[in-house]
């Protein structure tokens, strides 16, 4: 039942609209724009460090490189960049799993109880969804070099742990998805508050559970300031501080050429995860697009 | 009274009489609480916390000579005769009145073709649009860099091979431009998407009242489904605003492919990294920072509550 709530309402179409023509040439340039710098990395990925200079960007090299460029990229500095991969992974899944868990028993709270400063503490969820994390991320640079959490893991997880927009979410999901009458006759049966939420609550707010670690997971993934301030040790980077280290001494002056195209392939094998998590987790970022502007 | 104006009512009352011992009347009240409890312990150590600690940190001023003093709001006035701050400053602004009215103009723009039926095959223009949000900043600024380079790049491959002068983009007159392309390039299917969902809770009843009063596809997209939609672009508007004055991830990797084209203050976070990391200022990079995340929160609770105000009101 809940499952349906996600799922897009369509309207009826008509057949035909004047203006077709120009919408789908417009449509079709832009299509164009947005993938055109994704299928020239993918290309870019299968050459050498020479094919990258010597060939046409948009189109394959003679040679295809690709299994020689994964090799080289695994085995590059010790294997770091199989560490970076694991961090990130490591980092984005128990950020994801944390936040979201966290979201849903505040969006829980706020859904169903009545209780003193409710309006107050919502309102400062509502104003920090605005607030992105950089802005907090050179004091917590601060404190965390004062406090020595950081270089480890957690001084990246444990921030990420609170997201306002998670509790907002899960909040108006709630809200749709969970019935006064059910939790009502659970209390009846002598259940507690706890084992309501997890027995019964849990299971109707699951797909708002999973949007909301869906966006977590791809900000803990996509996360850059705050990992590269507190990380200064190069086996615990995330693959976009790993990328960047890299990238950046590709670019001095004479120096390891070869690294652009091991940084090219790093970053498709970066992206890859989140693109099939995208593809296949479609109903629920959607459904977080339109949770998040409708009540908005 | 609520600023949230988002208190939904429920009809709670009718519950069944339960055994009112003092116990479990405090475990009710404390129930809502216990939920709250791990974010708010995580939103007062994680994100007011520090905010705290880098306040009480600006506060003072550590010299070679005589250690740790007090300095009151010193740092602040230094900040504000900071030319260095200012121009980061000027900067992002210069970026988002260029960046955000495209993103947002186009956005709007395919949210409304496809809404109104002018775009049928939408899946492939939703995904394909949608794509570039799912790329980390990181590696959208890695792609462009290089896509925007005269090595390899191919917009200068391509003018080569049309025996033109290829353009040079990560030259400090195009870097903002360079760097305002990326961000629509990741940002416009996401903004496209959520003023779409906006458009698609328009009841179609609307449409077609209009439709038997004669009106044309364009002046139903101007007359209701824009007007209707307002309250979703002024979110996605605060939100470009916001991520605007925190410039940081673009600039930062794209510094080492065109060291030329930006100072180390090109944006205030990326002053604030240079102070804090390299120069070790912390009590300085503490007051800017500072001033930063306050001005943020300030918008956009200012904004929020004009926004929920006005909601009220209608």
């Amino acid at each position: 039942m809940t499952a349906q709530t996600l799922a897009p309402v369509r309207k009826a179409r008509p057949i035909r609209r004047p203006g077709s023509v120009f919408g789908y040439t417009l449509m079709g340039v832009f299509l164009a724009y947005f993938l055109i710098p994704l299928i020239w990395l993918f290309i870019a990925s299968t050459k050498t460090n020479a094919g990258l200079f010597a060939s046409f960007g948009l189109w394959f090299d003679k040679h295809i490189n690709v299994i020689q460029n994964l090799k080289d990229l695994f085995a590059r500095d010790g294997g770091a960049f199989g560490l970076w991969m694991r961090n990130t992974a490591v980092y984005a899944i128990n950020a994801a799993l944390g936040s979201s868990i966290i979201s849903a028993l505040a969006g829980y709270a706020f859904a169903q109880y009545h209780f003193k400063g409710r309006n107050l503490l919502f309102g400062i969820v509502l104003a920090s969804v605005f607030v992105p994390g950089t802005a907090f991320a050179v004091p917590l640079y601060l404190l965390e070099s004062k406090t020595g959490l950081s270089n480890s893991l957690l001084a990246v997880i444990l921030p990420a742990l609170v997201n306002p927009f998670g509790v907002y979410l899960m909040r108006i999901y709630t809200e749709q998805a969970v019935s006064q009458d059910l939790i009502d006759a659970a209390r009846v049966d002598g259940a507690g508050e706890l084992r309501i939420f997890a027995t019964i609550v849990f299971r109707l707010i699951a797909p708002g559970f999973v949007t909301v670690f869906l966006f977590a997971f791809v900000g803990a993934w996509n996360n850059y300031f705050l990992p590269l301030l507190v990380l200064s040790k190069m086996n615990l980077y995330p693959v976009t501080v790993g990328l960047a280290y890299w990238n950046g001494l590709a670019s001095l002056p004479g120096n390891a050429q070869v690294l652009y195209i091991l940084v090219i392939t790093g970053s498709v094998v970066a992206i890859l995860p989140l693109m099939i998590v995208f593809l296949f987790l479609q109903r629920y970022w959607q459904a977080g697009l339109s949770l998040g502007s409708i009540r908005g | 009274m609520s600023i949230t104006g988002m208190a939904v009512p429920r009809a709670s009352k009718n519950r069944p009489p339960r055994e009112h011992y003092f116990w479990s009347r405090l475990g009710r009240k404390a129930t809502p609480y216990l939920f709250l409890s791990p974010f708010l312990a995580g939103f007062l150590v994680f994100l007011v916390y520090p905010l705290i600690y880098a306040f009480n940190l600006s506060l003072y001023r550590k010299k070679l000579i005589g250690g740790i003093t007090f300095v009151g709001l010193s740092n602040y006035i230094k900040a504000f005769q900071d030319t260095n701050f200012w121009e980061g400053v000027r900067n992002v602004l210069v970026f988002g009145a260029m960046q955000i009215p495209i993103m947002l103009g186009l956005a709007l723009l395919f949210a409304t073709l496809i809404d109104s039926g002018v775009i049928r095959r939408v899946t492939i223009f939703r995904l394909g649009y949608f794509l570039p949000f799912a790329v980390p900043n990181v590696v959208a600024a890695l792609i462009w860099g290089y896509f925007y380079g005269q090595s390899f790049g191919p917009i200068a491959q391509l003018a080569n091979l049309l025996h033109l002068q290829p353009p040079i983009f990560l030259t400090s007159k195009g870097i903002i431009p360079s760097i305002a392309n990326i961000s629509v390039w990741q940002y416009t299917g996401y903004n496209m998407l959520i003023i779409y969902a906006a458009m698609k809770a328009i009841p179609t009843e609307l449409y077609e009242a209009a439709k038997v009063d004669g009106a044309n596809e364009w002046q139903i997209a101007w007359n209701i489904r824009i007007p209707l939609v307002m309250p979703a672009i002024l979110l996605t508007f605060i939100f470009s605003i916001i991520g605007t004055l925190q410039l940081f991830n673009e600039p930062n990797v794209l510094n080492a492919v065109a060291p030329t084209a930006m100072n180390s203050h090109f944006t205030p976070n990326l002053y604030v990294y240079q102070l804090a990391f390299a120069n070790k200022q912390f009590d300085y990079s503490a007051a800017i920072s500072f001033t930063l995340a306050l001005v943020t929160a300030v918008v956009s609770s200012l904004v929020l509550f004009v926004i929920f105000r006005r909601e009220a009101n209608q």
